[in-house]
């Protein structure tokens, strides 16, 4: 079976600043593969060419079978991302917000799309209200639900729990494991949230200064360090306290 | 089919902001109708002061000022829905969709010809109510002329959507500039012969300078210049293609330099 993501050498360089230093992993179909890191480690740049918003410097990227360099419309129309720090238009309504990435990405019936995501996604008494008047929280729920309008086959998804409560992120989570569950969507999640990671994620790729610098299951890399929790890995990876196996 | 969703989506993008920004819609008619008002008056009192000619003149002067308008409000329309992606933290949902770049060009292209109607209609009828001036006197060449004027208020937008794409937001201000810089030498209120000889060539190599001179011919004497209306033609074509070249290149070093992630900076 193809895998969902196939990244090899993929490197990127702005002038004398080395961001992604040649890194290579994969993600199969149906897995949850969660994108750790500080902040600068690579993991934003890493995200962008796997969208196709950034060009690498060296290195190819295939996303469900598609060579990004040749033919990434074609990648992008069976993916979706979301990130708390990419806005939807203020002044839309969510619905509004919803029916313009349904066209964009040529969704069918799209009343009944969002409509259904309202239902899933507890949106209902959001719909008619502008993007810009919503919590962080409901912004949050409306980029997830913007995320799935193509019902998407990779979903790229940057802190999606930010700035969300323990009840609403829990419930996101519980969406989200139940989603890939049930479409067999490959999710690769970038999150400071070593417990969600822990929970949702079935493998763990640690990036540090542009590399990655471990990766396997959460328990493998708990036994491997010999520790209770991810945030004790984290923090002995980001402090040079151990080696890794890259 | 594909390509027309994913237009029409960016279209519905921007139709929706309009439906709920009034600011916006009024922003869209306030300033060629206050051009309109004063160049009017202006025109009225030149008539009155000269007689028959002062009428030609001002007739021309009005027809000017409503076709400058015309690509004024082309290339503001289309950078000005490009900006509108950039303020609102937009284009990076843009960019990572199916929409292929030529659809983005196309949806401001179809944004920008729905804006100048809404922006310079009221003044077209303001000038035939208040001024008695009908610029629909000119018959079916209107239409060649305001289309080539269009398409170089687009060509233009397209260079400075370039510009923005290298440069970050910091380059916005030309959105609402750079046309004003080229009036000088698009030949919109006097001929191009007005104009020292060293600078002739600046205005010829301009589609606006051959539409305004057909536009005088076509309220002097009635006829119409086509040798113009071709120059104006094949300009748009040419600087339609560099425009075309210098976007596609520049949004690629936008993907080579990350300038698409941190556009609004």
């Amino acid at each position: 079976m193809t895998d969902a993501i196939r990244a090899d050498g993929l490197t990127k360089r702005y002038a004398a600043t080395l961001a992604v230093d040649a890194i290579s992993f994969t993600a199969p179909m149906g897995a949850i593969i969660g994108l750790l890191g500080g902040n600068g480690a690579g993991k934003t740049t890493t995200i962008a060419m796997l969208m196709g918003l950034l060009i690498p410097t060296a290195g190819t990227i295939h996303v469900l079978g598609h060579d990004m360099a040749t033919d990434r419309f074609a990648a992008l129309a069976r993916m979706n991302f979301s990130s708390p720090y990419v806005a939807l238009p203020a002044r839309l309504s969510v619905a509004e917000n919803l029916r313009v990435y349904g066209h964009l990405y040529g969704v069918r019936q799209i009343e009944k799309r969002i409509a259904e995501l309202a239902a899933e996604l507890d949106l209902n008494d959001l719909l008619d209200r502008p993007a810009g008047q919503l919590s962080a929280g409901q912004k949050t729920r409306v980029a997830l639900a913007k995320s799935l309008i193509n019902r998407p086959e990779l979903l790229l998804l940057d802190e999606p729990t930010a700035s969300l409560d323990p009840d609403t992120g829990d419930m996101v989570r519980t969406w989200l494991e139940r989603y890939a569950a049930e479409t067999g969507c490959t999710i690769l999640l970038a999150s400071h949230n070593m417990a969600e990671v822990e929970r949702l994620c079935s493998h763990v790729l640690m990036m540090k200064q542009g590399k990655i610098v471990d990766r396997g299951s959460p328990a493998d890399l708990l036994a491997r360090y010999g520790r209770d929790d991810l945030e004790d890995v984290f923090l002995d990876i980001a402090r040079n306290r151990r080696e890794g196996t890259p | 089919m594909n390509s027309a969703r994913r237009i029409w989506g960016l279209m519905y993008r921007h139709l929706a902001l309009y439906r709920r920004s009034w600011p916006r819609l009024l922003e869209l008619t306030y300033w060629p109708t206050l051009q309109m008002c004063i160049w009017g008056f202006t025109s009225a009192f030149i008539a009155s002061r000269i007689g028959v000619g002062g009428q030609v003149a001002a007739g021309i002067l009005l027809g000017g000022v409503l076709l400058w308008e015309v690509a004024l409000r082309s290339q503001m329309g289309m950078a000005i829905s490009f900006l509108e992606e950039i303020w609102s933290r937009n284009l990076g949902h843009v960019f990572v969709s199916p929409l292929r770049p030529w659809e983005l060009v196309a949806a401001l292209i179809a944004m920008s010809a729905i804006r100048m109607v809404i922006g310079v209609l009221p003044a077209i009828l303001l000038a035939w109510g208040l001024y008695a001036f009908n610029l629909f006197d000119l018959g079916p060449v209107l239409i060649l002329f305001a289309i080539n004027l269009m398409a170089m208020g687009w060509w233009i937008a397209l260079g400075v959507i370039s510009l923005i794409l290298r440069h970050g937001a910091g380059a916005e201000a030309l959105a609402w500039s750079v046309l004003f810089g080229i009036t000088p030498f698009a030949a919109v209120f006097y001929p191009v012969s007005i104009l020292p000889a060293w600078l002739q060539p600046i205005a010829l190599a301009l589609p606006a300078a051959h539409v305004f001179e057909g536009m005088r011919a076509a309220l002097d004497t009635g006829l119409i210049h086509w040798d113009h209306l071709a120059w104006a033609i094949g300009l748009n074509i040419a600087w339609t293609l560099a425009a075309a070249l210098l976007f596609a290149r520049q949004f690629r070093a936008a993907r080579v330099s990350g300038a698409l992630l941190s556009i609004g900076e």
